[in-house]
């Protein structure tokens, strides 16, 4: 589903954000990709969705070598992976509803699926009840829970998370991976960037695959026990 | 194709929308757009008007001979056989100097004056009408009648005619000129409100290329705004230009009637508005285009 060959990522004037890093994640794994803060987890996360470009190697995502993608192809490539951001990126002059649909009509999905595929993503993250609630009323963990709505309307294959429980007390965070978990559970393969190794430590049928980065370099790949 | 329309109806509201959104702004664009529109178009039908007065004026051009005061009757007699043989003249009429005599002491004010004259002053004149009504065949005309014995004075009565056409042809080229200014202008006011917009939804636009959108998703929008800026501008100026027409309908009609003929100024022909309004639109969108290239890179999000 995704996989790296000797990737590299270097930023003026000669920073390494990412080094020679090299792994594969197959397809319906749930990944935590954990580090300190500017290890290159964020790096790693953009450079799948093609956000960012490698300086050196190869990333494929579904076969495709996301480096050498033109740029009329890079929207269509989005559209199958799902976005988390640490920031949440959420559209503060629209509602919940309108913010989830807009992956959507971006796609060109006809008005009334559209609706529909909407509210059962709501009802997934347990907003539905606050649809017409603007981003500014809902609390962190909410807005956190619109942005994973918002990242998984389209039913993508891959779901990519960048430090879901950042800002989150540890009630909301567990709500917050119990999510994630689900969608794992339904085949959808999920990476979390996380400075938090015991995310999943509370669903034992949870066993996530770590790859842990170290200024810039993979350090560690394996289950976490 | 359904998807296509799907996309192109979202952004079309959308436009309606951000137009709505904020009246004021929108009314005040509108309005320069629709001044600086009229003004050219304004310009342009009176020039149309103008022009059409011109070439009703100058139906066919004449050319007035006047003979010498000492010419025979004799004399008039053989320029008359002369000009009828004449290969470049289609049709002559001899006016002798009793008629016009007559003509004279029936105007109004005159016949004191011409009683009071020892002599009948006026000439023998022919009024000829060219085969060519071409300026230069009738010039080239005008100057061998000149050359004719007994001939005193050769008037070309539509030169005034003609003169008015030049100067009205001149001031088309100004109007245009004017046009193609105030253009420039309409597109630098689409440019600048399209460049607000941008400024306005910058984080909507990363957004939305992050989740998908094409480089036409995000631009679409903002040339139906930029658009229906322009269309909307061409409807005001084109209101404009009809009230102006409408104002003026009756102060030329009095004009004209001091003068003894009738003039109308027509407003702006369906072909003209229609031209008016596509103009308007097209050049929205070419401000939209020029912002859009300025302001949102291809991909830059991210």
């Amino acid at each position: 589903m995704i996989r790296f060959e000797h990737v590299s990522r270097r930023y003026p004037p000669g920073i390494d954000a990412l080094s020679d890093i090299s792994f594969t994640i197959g397809a319906g794994e749930l990944i935590l990709i954990s580090g300190h803060s500017g290890a290159g987890k964020t790096t790693l996360l953009r450079l799948i969705a093609a956000i960012d470009r490698p300086s050196g190697g190869v990333v494929l995502v579904r076969g495709q070598n996301v480096g050498a993608l033109k740029l009329a192809a890079i929207p269509y490539l989005r559209r199958n992976i799902g976005l988390v951001f640490q920031d949440q990126k959420l559209l503060f002059d629209r509602n919940a509803f309108e913010n989830v649909m807009l992956p959507l009509s971006i796609a060109g999905f006809p008005p009334k699926e559209a609706g529909r595929r909407v509210q059962a993503a709501l009802d997934k993250v347990g907003l539905l009840a606050r649809e017409k609630a603007m981003p500014i009323a809902l609390s962190g963990g909410e807005q956190q829970r619109l942005a994973i709505a918002r990242a998984v309307v389209s039913r993508p294959n891959i779901l990519l998370v960048d430090e879901p429980t950042a800002h989150l007390d540890p009630d909301t965070a567990h709500d917050v991976a119990s999510i994630f978990g689900d969608f794992h559970q339904v085949g959808v393969t999920v990476l979390i960037a996380t400075y938090d190794d015991s995310l999943f430590s509370s669903f034992p049928h949870l066993v996530p695959r770590r790859i842990k980065l170290d200024h810039g370099r993979l350090v560690e790949r394996g289950s976490i026990p | 194709m359904n998807v296509w329309l799907v996309q192109h109806g979202k952004a079309f509201n959308w436009a309606l929308r951000r137009l709505a959104a904020t009246p004021l702004n929108t009314l005040l664009s509108l309005l320069a757009i629709g001044i600086a529109l009229a003004l050219p178009a304004g310009g342009q039908m009176l020039l149309g008007n103008a022009m059409q007065f011109a070439r009703n004026a100058a139906t066919t051009p004449q050319i007035s001979l006047f003979l010498s005061l000492d010419a025979s009757r004799k004399s008039s007699d053989e320029i008359a056989v002369r000009l009828k043989k004449h290969a470049g003249v289609k049709d002559v009429r001899f006016v002798p100097r009793e008629d016009t005599l007559k003509r004279m002491q029936a105007s109004e004010g005159l016949a004191e004056v011409i009683a009071a004259l020892p002599k009948n002053p006026f000439p023998d004149a022919f009024v000829v009408i060219p085969h060519d009504e071409s300026p230069n065949a009738v010039e080239h005309l005008r100057d061998e009648f000149q050359r004719w014995p007994k001939i005193e004075h050769v008037q070309l009565d539509s030169a005034w005619v003609r003169r008015l056409d030049a100067l009205l042809r001149l001031s088309r080229i100004g109007v245009t000129l004017l046009a193609a200014l105030l253009g420039v202008g309409l597109v630098a006011i689409t440019f600048t409100t399209i460049r607000l917009q941008v400024l306005t939804l910058r984080a909507e636009i990363e957004v939305s290329r992050l989740l998908g959108a094409t480089e036409n998703f995000i631009r679409r929008p903002f040339y139906y705004f930029g658009a229906l800026q322009g269309l909307l501008g061409g409807g005001i100026a084109w209101l404009i230009v009809l009230g102006m027409a409408w104002l003026l309908r009756g102060p030329v009609a009095e004009l004209a009637a001091l003068y003894n003929t009738s003039i109308a100024i027509h407003p702006l022909t369906p072909d003209a508005s229609l031209l008016l309004l596509a103009l308007a639109a097209g050049l929205g969108w070419l401000g939209a285009a020029l912002s859009l290239g300025s302001h949102i890179s291809a991909g830059e999000s991210g």
